[in-house]
């Protein structure tokens, strides 16, 4: 799958909620390239500031992408501010995507593992339950799922659905699956993974860690994983290029 | 006709733009954005003689105009090296010089012997990284242990020898001049100085290791002014590295004494650094009318 570098455009910039905004960009070629499940490097235009941010892809169409992504430093405020027509300095398509399979599903998203999760709702073609995990009331994204299946909410502060975790909202609804795609905090992917294998169910968790070069190079971005690695034959699977998706079970978090 | 070619211990590059070592894997990765033959030479990981798994995570962090990595040196040995990475680069016509790494003399030693059949055309001795416990750096400290090493290698090596040094010393110039009485035929420098970075809302190391190595724009001054002092120092050629982004970057390495260059981090956020350094070096030299790049190395005194 070719990767590309290129000057895209912003389409529109929308804020969902206190902290988390909603981009949709234009590219020449990315988003004739990426499925669900892959993300893009996004880069500053303040020269200061070398690495690019690593972001899912929310949404993918035949000329555009969309990124839902939360303000949590310079870098990205500095994407929030900008408008429609502004250039943007992308790379991607990156990683490796959710594999689509046919089966009962947990689409599960954490806070700002949420955005993931809405492409694969639209891709994935059987049965879906989307379990999503809110700190609050803010529901950015929740109606937009709502075409694709059931939606579950869990709020930390309990103000909406079920207090507390995904989890929770799984037992407290009494919902089954065969197969859970989730992305999230890491001790929400590792409660999932951890209840995948109680129950016998295929998961698939999407990972992130502080990224570099995206592709594969610097080695900075690696999880431990079960199997012997392809690229240096240890045990350190690269998330930017041998994920961002895993087997569950292939990992240790 | 322009000549862009340079010697390195009578290893003939086309041009004098490399890659630094550890951020360009071996050029697979980055082959998706750039042409390798387009480069002078290809300078691969740290290669060392049984795969190295690396340091905890997080393994980098951002700071001003760079970066800290503390990757710890991940590598697969020298066997999976061999058999792999060196017949990729096989197909490319640019040189291949192969980072070699260890925790004792005898590991550094065993890699060079092993590359020594192979069709690699430089070696560079990495005793200068920051980040692992044994080896990398603690060769790179004493002006002995520099020497020392780099007869133990030179003795051994079939390839010309790099030594690479590094920048967290007193005065580099000590160890450069101990690099060559012990042999090395090229001196590669600066590896990253080690520093340090604090989140303040985790109240926490950003990196696991707790300090890193910095490299990107922000070295550059410091890694010039070295290169600068070394060349005036030794008679080996140099290759000048540290926070070089452009072929600006790139000429102002060449007129403080570096026959060579190499790209590194701006490969992270520019793929297409190197050959954009390349390019930019032969502009430079049609509009300064000067037709063979050796007229450049080290004129500013």
């Amino acid at each position: 799958m070719a990767k590309y570098k290129e000057t895209a455009i912003v389409l529109s910039q929308e804020q969902l909620s206190e902290d988390i905004f909603s981009m949709w960009i234009q590219t020449s070629h990315i988003a004739k390239e990426a499925i669900c499940g892959q993300f893009v490097s996004i880069y500053t235009k303040d020269g200061a500031k070398l690495l690019p941010r690593p972001i899912s892809l929310c949404e993918i169409e035949a000329d555009r992408i969309r990124i839902v992504y939360r303000v949590v430093g310079a870098g990205t405020k500095e994407f929030s501010a900008y408008q429609a027509g502004d250039p943007i300095e992308i790379m991607g398509p990156l990683g490796n995507g959710f594999p689509l399979k046919e089966k009962k599903a947990f689409l599960i998203g954490g806070g700002i593992g949420i955005p993931p999760m809405l492409q694969l709702a639209k891709s994935l073609n059987c049965e879906k339950q989307m379990v999503l995990g809110y700190r609050d009331a803010q529901l950015f994204l929740k109606k937009e799922f709502e075409p694709y299946g059931t939606v579950y909410v869990a709020t930390e502060d309990g103000s909406v659905g079920t207090k507390g975790n995904v989890l929770d909202a799984i037992a407290a609804n009494q919902l089954d699956a065969d197969i859970i795609y989730a992305c999230g905090p890491t001790p929400m992917l590792r409660a999932l993974k951890q209840y995948a294998k109680e129950q016998g169910m295929e998961c698939y968790i999407s990972l992130e860690e502080k990224m570099a070069c995206g592709i594969g190079a610097c080695l900075a971005c690696v999880c431990k994983s079960k199997e012997v690695d392809e690229h240096t034959h240890v045990h350190n699977k690269r998330i930017c290029k041998d994920g961002p998706v895993f087997a569950a079970e292939e990992v240790e978090l | 006709m322009l000549n862009t070619s340079v010697n390195l211990a009578g290893v003939q590059l086309k041009n004098p733009v490399m890659t630094a070592s550890g951020t360009f894997g071996s050029g697979a990765e980055y082959s998706e954005f750039v042409d390798l033959n387009r480069l002078g030479a290809v300078v691969t990981k740290g290669v060392a003689n049984v795969p190295w798994p690396g340091n905890p995570t997080p393994r980098i962090a951002e700071t001003t105009g760079g970066m800290l990595n503390a990757i710890g040196l991940q590598n697969p040995g020298i066997d999976v090296f061999v058999k792999r990475d060196i017949p990729f680069l096989k197909q490319y016509d640019t040189k291949i010089i192969v980072n070699v790494c260890g925790k004792s003399t005898e590991d550094y030693l065993e890699v060079v012997e092993r590359l020594g059949d192979e069709p690699v055309d430089l070696l560079e001795i990495n005793i200068s990284c920051p980040n692992v416990k044994e080896g990398g750096i603690a060769f790179g400290q004493d002006p002995k242990a520099v020497e020392a090493i780099t007869k133990a290698v030179k003795a051994k090596a079939k390839q010309p020898i790099i030594m690479k040094l590094s920048p967290n010393v007193t005065d580099i110039t000590v160890m450069a001049k101990a690099a060559e009485a012990g042999g090395a035929d090229v001196l590669s420098l600066i590896n990253t100085l080690t520093g340090m970075k604090i989140d303040i809302q985790r109240q926490c190391f950003a990196i696991a290791n707790k300090t890193g190595g910095l490299s990107g724009p922000a070295v550059k001054p410091i890694a010039l002014r070295m290169v600068y002092q070394v060349a005036n120092a030794v008679s080996v050629p140099i290759i000048g590295m540290g926070g070089i982004a452009t072929p600006e970057d790139a000429i102002e390495f060449i007129l403080a004494g570096a026959t060579a260059v190499s790209v590194g981090t701006a490969n992270f956020y520019n793929p297409y650094a190197t050959i954009q350094v390349a390019e930019g070096i032969e502009d430079y030299m049609k509009q300064h009318n000067c037709e063979d790049i050796n007229q450049l190395i080290g004129i500013v005194k």
